[in-house]
């Protein structure tokens, strides 16, 4: 037997029928009754519910007492303008080591006389011993571990949760706000990981199950496994760290140029500065030998992880490899991202995925497969 | 009807066998987006790998249940490869096949052999 670690919905999940699986160190529901398909659908169309208690939150407290010293001791590990953060305001970014490559990605948000951090479950341990050696001397780097974390997401997420607090409809795209349902104070963000409009609250643990329960008991609202939850973010464009995302990965191949703002690249305020500044600032000037594309295959065969990619049907050399496959349940389609030689990156490209030793035709494509929701 | 450990079940229909996989097994695969059937004509040996059903969640393969040829595939399940969770006994089969000895299915589970198998 494993020990592995359980969040407090445990034996919510039981009760709500989930398929157990483990992850993560945390013996987590990788899918309900409705299944994976029926799962994702449900999110799409009405709400879905997500326990994301697993991953790590974390509080960045400057000593100075001063957001901003917290915001540029933050700065020494993110390719990531974190100063220009507004309160109230969260924020993507990445660790990344000093080859340029990716050793995680993470949430941040100002939340005005502090920062708080939500990293990914299989990095957490290592991001907060990074975090603990590189900032201590200008923060306290403290791990959460009286809060549960779940997700709400879809088009009817605000109606769900504005019935217990009305004060998170007024919330936009990527806010931050410190929210009361009942007895629970709960850090809100609306942000999430599926492409849809909806939250992410960081609950107490003790209020944690009564949240939940209160809000499946608003209709409408399901809870959602990780199997949706990856096929939810896989038709948003969004990266999944150990597959999409490694140490060996520097943000420009993965295009994620979006989330290095001005300030830390040449020629701004305080360009680089950041664990392998030398590789990502270069590839930005000049460009990287190889770029994060969305894959749509013409055929109905999925093409998965590791799925080599070819130039043409018959060539000896692949030009890259597939990261994440799927079936996209809401395109009725499979669909990847993937790795490819630059030269081959353009939108509309035709490669061969080799799929159980056959080449079969799959075109490089923009993301989202499935255009998002977020309520800008 | 026959079935097998690796959860096909096999039907007798004329001198031919239809061959599937179970509701056990469908409902253990969940939801099936795609499914790679063979060519009519492959001739095939027990435990060959001639399906491969792909689900929301993985790639699975089905092997040859008994040394034969395989003469029919169920083409339907290519635009519609869900019939396999709806009536996986039923319009969800995958093939039909002609073995040399049909006394080979004797070796084969019955009915209540599979179901004390999957428990």
């Amino acid at each position: 037997m494993t020990d592995l670690k359980t969040t407090v919905f445990h034996a919510l999940h039981a009760e709500f029928g989930a398929k157990m699986v483990p992850f993560a160190g945390y013996d987590m529901p990788v899918q309900y009754k409705l299944g994976v398909m029926g799962e994702h659908l449900h999110t799409r169309t009405k709400a879905g519910l997500f326990d994301v208690s697993h991953m790590g939150q974390v509080l960045l407290k400057p000593k100075s007492g001063k957001v901003e010293d917290a915001a540029l001791a933050l700065e020494r590990l993110v390719p990531v303008d974190i100063l220009g953060l507004k309160e109230g305001r969260q924020r993507y970014a990445l660790f990344t080591n000093d080859a340029g490559g990716i050793m995680d990605d993470l949430m941040v948000a100002n939340r005005g006389d502090h920062l708080f951090v939500v990293v990914n479950a299989a990095c957490k341990d290592a991001d907060i011993a990074h975090m603990t050696a590189h900032l201590s001397d200008t923060c306290d780097v403290v791990p959460v571990t009286d809060r549960s974390l779940v997700a709400l997401q879809g088009p009817e997420a605000e109606r769900a949760l504005a019935a217990l607090n009305p004060a998170v409809a007024e919330m936009k795209f990527m806010d931050v706000a410190t929210v009361t349902f009942g007895k629970a104070v709960c850090w809100v963000s609306r942000s999430g990981y599926s492409g849809e409009d909806g939250y992410e609250i960081s609950v107490p643990d003790q209020f944690a199950v009564q949240l939940v329960t209160d809000l499946w008991k608003q209709g409408g609202v399901e809870p959602i496994g990780l199997g949706a939850r990856d096929s939810l973010r896989l038709e948003a464009g969004l990266c999944l760290y150990g597959n999409d995302l490694d140490p060996t990965t520097s943000p420009v191949e993965a295009n994620l140029t979006w989330a290095i703002q001005n300030a830390r690249r040449a020629g701004g305020a305080r360009e680089g500065g950041f664990p392998g500044a030398a590789r990502i600032l270069r590839e930005l000037a000049e460009g990287p030998s190889r770029l994060r594309v969305g894959l749509l295959p013409e055929g109905r065969a999925p093409m998965r992880s590791d799925v080599q990619l070819f130039a043409a049907e018959d060539a000896a050399e692949p030009v890259g490899h597939v990261t994440s496959g799927a079936f996209g349940p809401s395109i009725q389609a499979p669909m990847a991202m993937g790795y490819v030689a630059t030269s081959h990156a353009a939108t509309g490209t035709r490669l061969w995925g080799e799929v159980r030793g056959k080449r079969m035709p799959v075109v490089v494509s923009d993301m989202p497969f499935r255009p998002s929701t977020y309520k800008r | 009807m026959k079935f097998t450990e690796e959860h096909e079940w096999l039907r007798v229909e004329g001198d031919l066998i239809v061959v599937g996989i179970t509701e056990h097994a469908s409902e253990q695969l969940g939801d099936i987006v795609f499914v790679d059937l063979p060519d009519a004509d492959t001739e095939v040996a027990k435990d060959d790998e001639v399906v491969v059903i792909e689900s929301v969640k993985a790639a699975s393969d089905i092997l040859a249940p008994l040394d034969g040829t395989i003469v029919e595939v169920n083409d339907v399940l290519g635009d519609n490869p869900s019939l396999v969770n709806e009536d996986p006994t039923g319009d969800g089969w995958f093939f039909k096949m002609k073995i040399e000895d049909m006394s080979a299915l004797d070796d084969l589970m019955d009915e209540a052999a599979y179901k004390d198998f999957i428990g």
